[in-house]
């Protein structure tokens, strides 16, 4: 076994375990550590798969602002936990679960066509996924959809001042 | 296991060796220059009872808190409670792993030991080691956050919120400010960075960021002042109002990992204005054969990132705390715009071939 | 890792944010749910990405970051909205359209 193989899979257990947990725990705030876990051990399978510059700003924008930014909601709301684990009661829940099953097996069966030959790594070299190289792509080809993002993350800030302010006295 | 790879290893552990015990003992008296300094400025002695001038105080004041007793409020979240200043001091340390000291590797026989090894100046070299750091630096507030929110008290929490909102707003001035040396050097790489500020401009001035970039220095070091909650913005911890914000309910070994986060995360930041607008541990002009090199690279080094924590604490006790909301708008309406500014110009110049 | 290891993942990880959605009762939880969801995509694009051997997959994971960044913040200032109003974060408990 590669060390790459040790990490990715090390890496896939943790994601597993804490997407779990995300969905087991009752507190909203241990929850979002978990996914803090989750999305760590994403930026480790980034890093295998060659996305230098991804995993970084995996780290950067989704563990060190998104995550920042729940965590801060949680404790500014300071919700008091809810005392049931799951919305419904035991016959709903069970019912889910067996979708859920169905989902899944039924998402299986596409992802098993993958096995064998038509699912191998394309080899790649050593600028694969470096700043530079994603850089060049994203201002080139995908120069239209980057702007649009931009506008797009310009029209979310001014929404969220817009939903999130308290009104002043006067205004109704 | 044969010999090439007990080699690697070694390299690895004796770098890892140097950089933290170098990061560990700079911890230690920087606690110990915070108050003798301080002292000095008030014209008073301050700490100088244990060992000669006091250098043994950071060590008993290690083993005073080590004794202390360790106590966990009754309204706390326990295992959060202990994860919290766990989840400050990592990255507050692991920063230290991308930062280059030297130049270039030296070799132990040089220093006259029996071992080959190549000792590298940095720990990781990583291509996106600026961003890494940044990474790290933003990940910090979850041990605060979580450190007020597990305490189960008001101040904590109050201190939490205030510190999260401070540390946040600021981030975003802090990476704007560093962007424009980026674009000039091309990397994000601090080695190829602290590589690219050699030499000197008419044979004296040397070749150094902070001369090429004086407005992204200047933003750079407001924000870090922000980002590590020192006074003038100290006002998650201020004392009048907050007690010791999201730290009140911690002592002993607990309340000493705050205490070390602290400073690390001062020292992790003045290592990285020096590294990024001080030539890191370039001496303009300076030539010597290898052991030399190394050694007096790493002692400017030290010495360049010494004046900045000199700078931490004489500001300290030069300004006045500010308030509150003056110090949002400072962050949002003030340093944020000019950043934006500072960056696009600089692209400009760089689009129009100047720099 | 083979891809079919990646892939596999995703849909795991993607069926646990389905069942989040579909199961808990604080919005908040259920917000996370939704970016589980969405990192099981990225996971997904960056492993098709590398079978590829191009970064087109890859610079698709920014855009989807990008949503997820623009949804959180106006996600949580709805919430923040609706606490206001109702003072709880339960969606059993948020079920007028109006007030």
């Amino acid at each position: 076994m590669s060390l790459d193989t040790i990490l990715a899979s090390g890496a896939s257990i943790a994601a597993i375990f804490s997407a779990l947990m995300v969905v087991w725990q009752r507190s909203a705030v241990i929850s979002a550590l978990f996914l803090v876990l989750n999305l760590g051990s994403v930026a480790i399978l980034f890093l295998t798969l060659g996305g230098e510059f991804l995993a970084a700003v995996q780290v950067l924008v989704y563990a060190g602002a998104i995550m920042v930014l729940f965590l801060f909601v949680i404790m500014l709301l300071n919700p008091a936990p809810l005392k049931e684990r799951f919305a419904s009661g035991p016959v709903v829940t069970g019912l889910t679960f067996a979708l859920g099953v169905l989902f899944f097996a039924s998402l299986m069966r596409g992802v098993m066509s993958l096995a064998g030959a038509g699912g191998t790594m394309a080899s790649v070299g050593e600028s694969y996924g470096s700043t530079r190289s994603v850089g060049e792509l994203l201002f080139t080809a995908y120069l239209y959809p980057f702007e649009l993002a931009g506008v797009l993350l310009l029209v979310a800030m001014v929404g969220a001042v817009v939903l999130a302010r308290r009104q002043a006295p006067g205004e109704d | 296991m044969d010999a090439a790879m007990l080699k690697e290893i070694g390299e690895i552990v004796v770098r890892m060796l140097i950089i933290f015990t170098a990061v560990f003992t700079g911890v230690g008296y920087m606690t110990l220059v915070e108050r003798r300094v301080s002292a000095w400025m008030q014209d008073r002695l301050g700490p100088n009872r244990v060992g000669p001038q006091g250098l043994l105080q950071p060590l008993a004041d290690g083993l005073k808190h080590l004794m202390k007793e360790d106590v966990t409020p009754p309204g706390a979240h326990r295992m959060v409670f202990i994860l919290a200043p766990i989840m400050v001091l990592i990255p507050a340390v692991l920063s230290f792993a991308v930062i280059p000291i030297a130049g270039d590797a030296i070799n132990l026989q040089d220093l006259g030991l029996p071992w080959d090894w190549q000792i590298k100046p940095f720990i990781a070299d990583v291509s996106v080691g600026l961003l890494i750091l940044l990474g790290l630096a933003s990940l910090e507030v979850y041990g605060v956050v979580l450190a007020g929110w597990s305490s189960g008290s008001k101040y904590p929490a109050m201190g939490a919120l205030r510190s999260t909102a401070q540390m946040i707003s600021y981030e975003l001035a802090l990476g704007l400010a560093i962007l424009p040396v980026v674009l000039t050097t091309g990397s994000l790489r601090l080695q190829t960075i602290a590589e690219a500020q050699a030499g000197t401009w008419f044979g004296f001035v040397p070749h150094w960021n902070v001369f090429i970039h004086p407005f992204g220095f200047l933003f750079l070091l407001i924000s870090i002042f922000a980002e590590n909650k020192r006074l003038p913005f100290d006002l998650p911890e201020a004392e009048p109002e907050l007690v010791a914000g999201y730290h009140t309910e911690y002592s002993a070994m607990k309340f000493v990992m705050f205490y070390m986060t602290e400073y690390s995360a001062m020292i992790a930041n003045a290592a990285l204005m020096v590294t990024l607008f001080f030539g890191g541990w370039q001496v303009p002009g300076l030539v010597l054969p290898q052991p030399w090199m190394f050694l007096v690279q790493a002692g400017a080094f030290a010495a360049k990132t010494f004046f900045f924590l000199f700078l931490f604490v004489w500001v300290r006790w030069t300004l006045p705390r500010f308030r509150y909301d003056q110090l949002m708008n400072l962050g949002w309406k003030v340093l944020l715009e000019l950043a934006f500014i500072n960056l696009l110009v600089v692209a400009m110049l760089v689009a129009a071939g100047v720099m | 890792m083979p891809l079919v290891s990646y892939i596999s993942l995703s849909a795991v990880l993607f069926v646990i944010g389905v069942m989040g959605v579909l199961l808990k009762r604080n919005v908040l939880t259920i917000f996370m749910s939704i970016e589980l969801m969405l990192n099981a995509v990225n996971v997904a694009l960056a492993a098709f990405a590398r079978h590829h051997g191009g970064l087109d997959g890859q610079i698709f994971v920014f855009f989807v970051m990008a949503v997820a960044a623009a949804e959180a913040a106006v996600g949580l200032a709805i919430f923040i909205a609706i606490f206001r109003l109702k003072q709880t974060t339960d969606v059993t408990e948020i079920n007028l359209m109006r007030w």
